[in-house]
């Protein structure tokens, strides 16, 4: 059963193990064809389908069969065959289909980037500067939720939250009990725990880092600074619950959060434990492992690592280089 | 007249009870069953029916049967969808209230061919009455040893459940259903794996809907062959249709298969016509899910034939003129209904019903309720009308489920044909809150089809 299936996304084929789906087969892959999702987490059993902002175009079901699909799939959640061949980028379809989606997504998103903790690492500020309209055409009231405290340490605010369910997986797989879940259903459904009970686990934390938007914050960072202006390192410690993995946010000489280290689809390495992450903020409770790589694509990597390079246009240019000389000294200096 | 398989007997007095029921031949497709014929004659003899499921898709009950994964030691179950909620559709409350054994001899009957020792009938949670029927047929039945250990010496242990619904419609989806009756939250799941492999508690499920199964009972009895006979090409036997809407004589007929349209509405035996003299404007012909049409189109097809109640003769010309019989809800508009009401009420069902999983139903149908409510009460723009079709296309076919496609089928329809009701309600928002459209052109006669040459 270990044979490989072929499977051709946007035209570039991969052999992967069967039972892989489309959106992790896209993954090994990696670039621009890897669909965007808000909801799928590979680490949480059960999650995705519901986002539907990885839909793809099944051109061709498979060797066996080879039926193009009637409808756009959800990658995260339908599994590769041999010979199938999927469009992502290259379907006009699925692109306009993905541009409802976001569109859809952010009828009721508050777009309070400029005061949302989660700003600069947030994905559906990704998505919707990738794949959605610059306008919206809902001209109604956004639904609004008061904020809860779940816990002295985590915050939700329901009006931000695009409702992809991970927190809800954490809490069921993470943790023992059950204590957060979704109440109501349809446009007026919320996540929330039963009469705002706190959720007592040690790995409760968790939920922030899961969350793709601003729904569930940190409330030992909440308004103390923009990501973009903190630089992340990697360290650990030996930790009793966790394995003590995790990413530290400096601010100068202080340590202002700890989260899990993330992937570049956000997904974390391990889970950590609260402990880790609300109470040991001091760098002497950690061993530095080294900067944290961050793409050049991010928000984040400005003014850190990455040297600033000069513009081509500035480095072809002689004049130029002149009349910025102090500073291109100094950027290429290294 | 045309014949009446499911309803045969309903107007004897007592059929709800078991004595009169076994009287009139009840429980004779059980005996039949049991003791003369294996699971797989049964499942041959339905296959052989073409009967199609009633419950909205239509697909055949036969076929959905053969597909049932049938691992070792592990259970099956034969769950009824009795989780009637469609606006316009009542056919299931019907049966149940007035021949409840009906259901349960086809429970019995379904359960046998399939091989599953336990079965549930998963009823809306509103329709507590029918419950309540239910549960005393089960024991009616259970008491003259029809169910229970070892049913008349065949050696097939069998139990059938009454459960209530969790008040949801999208508990009527099969999934959902599924997820409810475990006793969690009623969202669909994700398919592949279908419950054929993977239902009730990860073991092979069949979800039949109410009179489905019921119309099991008169193909074992007759045969498959004899249920064939009955109807138009693939639309075989009798069906039940819930007439409501501006009719002389609304209610629930069961009519065969291949009657027009036009017989329905305006015969006698049937509705009647439509109610005060009256005219026709437009037809939900199956629940409020399918595309509504109107007049001239539901009844006569494009190319000039009269349209029949038939799956086929319904959806001829796809969504640019046909519509779907679904599960038979058919609702008539008389000239002095609004379209653009109607099409705000389905939609605010929609919204009020969406689950929340997914995010192009959970956002989409409350944004299109909210353009619709504004088009009715007078603020609409003329590019609300491009928004709807718009919108109603992003949902479509990119949900879970299919309750996304008809929140948006009803929508897109009613802009489809009745778009000068829409532009008139925004160029005359005035006169539109005093007065209806009428009945405008919508009745008819269709324009020739031009000759290519």
């Amino acid at each position: 059963m270990s044979e490989k299936v072929k499977v051709s996304i946007d035209g570039i084929t991969i052999e992967v193990e069967p039972g892989t789906s489309i959106l992790n087969a896209a993954r090994i892959i990696g670039g621009d064809i890897v669909p965007p999702a808000m909801c799928y987490y590979s680490k949480l059993e059960g999650s995705g389908g519901k986002c539907r902002t990885c839909l793809v175009k099944v051109s061709k079901g498979s060797e066996k069969d080879p039926r193009p699909m009637p409808k756009l799939v959800a990658s995260c959640r339908t599994a590769v065959m041999d010979g199938m061949e999927v469009q992502n980028i290259t379907s006009p379809e699925v692109k306009e289909a993905r541009k409802g989606v976001v569109e859809m997504l952010l009828i009721n998103h508050p777009l309070d980037c400029p005061v949302c903790d989660q700003a600069g690492e947030c994905h559906l500020q990704d998505l919707g500067y990738e794949h959605g309209s610059e306008a919206t055409r809902y001209e109604f009231e956004r639904r609004t939720f008061d904020r809860i405290d779940i816990g002295d340490k985590i915050q939700l605010h329901m009006t931000r939250c695009i409702l992809c369910y991970r927190c809800v997986y954490v809490a069921d797989q993470l943790t023992e009990k059950r204590e957060h879940g979704i109440l109501g259903r349809g446009d007026a459904s919320e996540i929330s725990t039963y009469i705002e009970k706190a959720i007592e686990n040690d790995f409760s934390g968790n939920v922030i880092d899961v969350c793709p938007v601003g729904a569930l914050t940190d409330k030992t960072f909440r308004f103390k600074q923009r990501v973009w202006f903190t630089k992340p390192v990697e360290a650990h410690r030996d930790c009793p619950t966790c394995t003590g993995k995790v990413s530290l946010w400096y601010k100068g000489e202080d340590v202002i959060r700890v989260t899990a280290r993330k992937d570049v689809y956000g997904e974390v390495e391990d889970f950590i434990c609260n402990t880790c992450r609300f109470e040991k903020k001091n760098t002497n409770d950690w061993i530095i492992d080294g900067p944290r790589q961050i793409s050049n694509r991010s928000v984040i990597s400005s003014n850190h690592y990455e040297q600033l390079a000069p513009p081509p246009v500035v480095r072809k240019n002689l004049a130029l280089q002149a009349a910025n000389k102090e500073e291109f000294e100094r950027a290429t200096k290294h | 007249m045309g014949r009446k398989i499911l309803l045969e007997h309903i107007n004897v007095p007592g059929i709800n009870t078991f004595d009169v029921y076994r009287q009139k031949g009840g429980y004779r497709a059980l005996e039949k069953a049991l003791k003369t014929m294996s699971s797989d004659d049964i499942v041959e003899e339905v296959k052989k029916s073409g009967l199609r499921g009633r419950g909205g898709a239509g697909f055949p009950t036969g076929m959905k049967w053969s597909f049932l994964a049938k691992p070792e030691g592990k259970a099956r179950y034969l769950v009824c969808n009795a989780d009637e909620s469609e606006p316009g559709t009542f056919k299931d409350r019907y049966l149940m209230t007035y021949i409840p054994h009906l259901l349960v001899e086809g429970m019995i009957v379904s359960s046998f061919a399939l091989g599953a020792n336990t079965s549930y009938i998963y009823v809306r949670g509103e329709m507590m009455p029918q419950i309540r029927i239910l549960e005393k047929a089960i024991a009616e039945a259970k008491a003259a040893g029809f169910l229970g250990k070892n049913i008349l010496g065949s050696g097939f242990d069998h139990e059938v459940y009454v459960q209530p619904g969790g008040g949801a419609y999208i508990c009527g989806e099969e999934t959902a259903l599924i997820e409810s009756l475990e006793g969690k939250r009623g969202n669909p799941r994700i398919k592949p794996p279908f419950p054929a492999i993977s239902g009730l508690y990860n073991c092979p499920t069949v979800v039949n809907n109410v009179e489905t199964i019921a119309a099991v009972v008169p193909i074992v009895n007759d045969g498959g062959d004899e249920y064939a006979k009955i109807g138009i090409g693939r639309s075989t036997g009798t069906k039940l249709i819930s007439a409501s809407g501006n009719l002389n004589k609304p209610g629930v007929y069961e009519i065969e298969l291949g009657v027009t349209v036009e017989d329905f509405i305006y015969s006698d035996e049937y509705c009647g016509g439509i109610a005060n003299g009256k005219r026709l404007k437009a037809v939900v012909a199956g629940g409020s899910s399918v595309p509504i049409l109107p007049a001239n189109l539901i009844l006569k097809l494009a190319n000039g034939e009269n349209r029949l109640m038939t799956y086929e003769s319904l959806s001829d010309g796809g969504f640019a003129t046909g519509t779907m019989l679904g599960s038979g809800g058919f609702v008539a508009f008389d000239e002095d209904q609004c379209i653009v009401r109607n099409t705000w009420n389905f939609s605010r069902f929609y919204h009020h019903e969406s689950c929340g999983q997914c995010s192009p139903c959970r956002e989409g149908t409350g944004w299109m309720e909210k353009v619709l409510h504004r088009l009715e009460y007078g603020h609409g723009k003329l590019s609300d009308i491009d928004l709807l079709v718009d919108v109603s296309k992003k949902i479509e076919g990119n949900t879970i489920c299919p309750l996304g496609d008809a929140a948006a089928w009803p929508v897109a329809s009613a802009i489809r044909h009745f778009r000068d009701e829409f532009e008139w309600h925004v160029t005359n928002p005035k006169e539109a809150m005093e007065r209806n459209y009428g009945l405008a052109g919508y009745a008819d006669p269709l324009p020739k089809p031009e000759e290519v040459m």
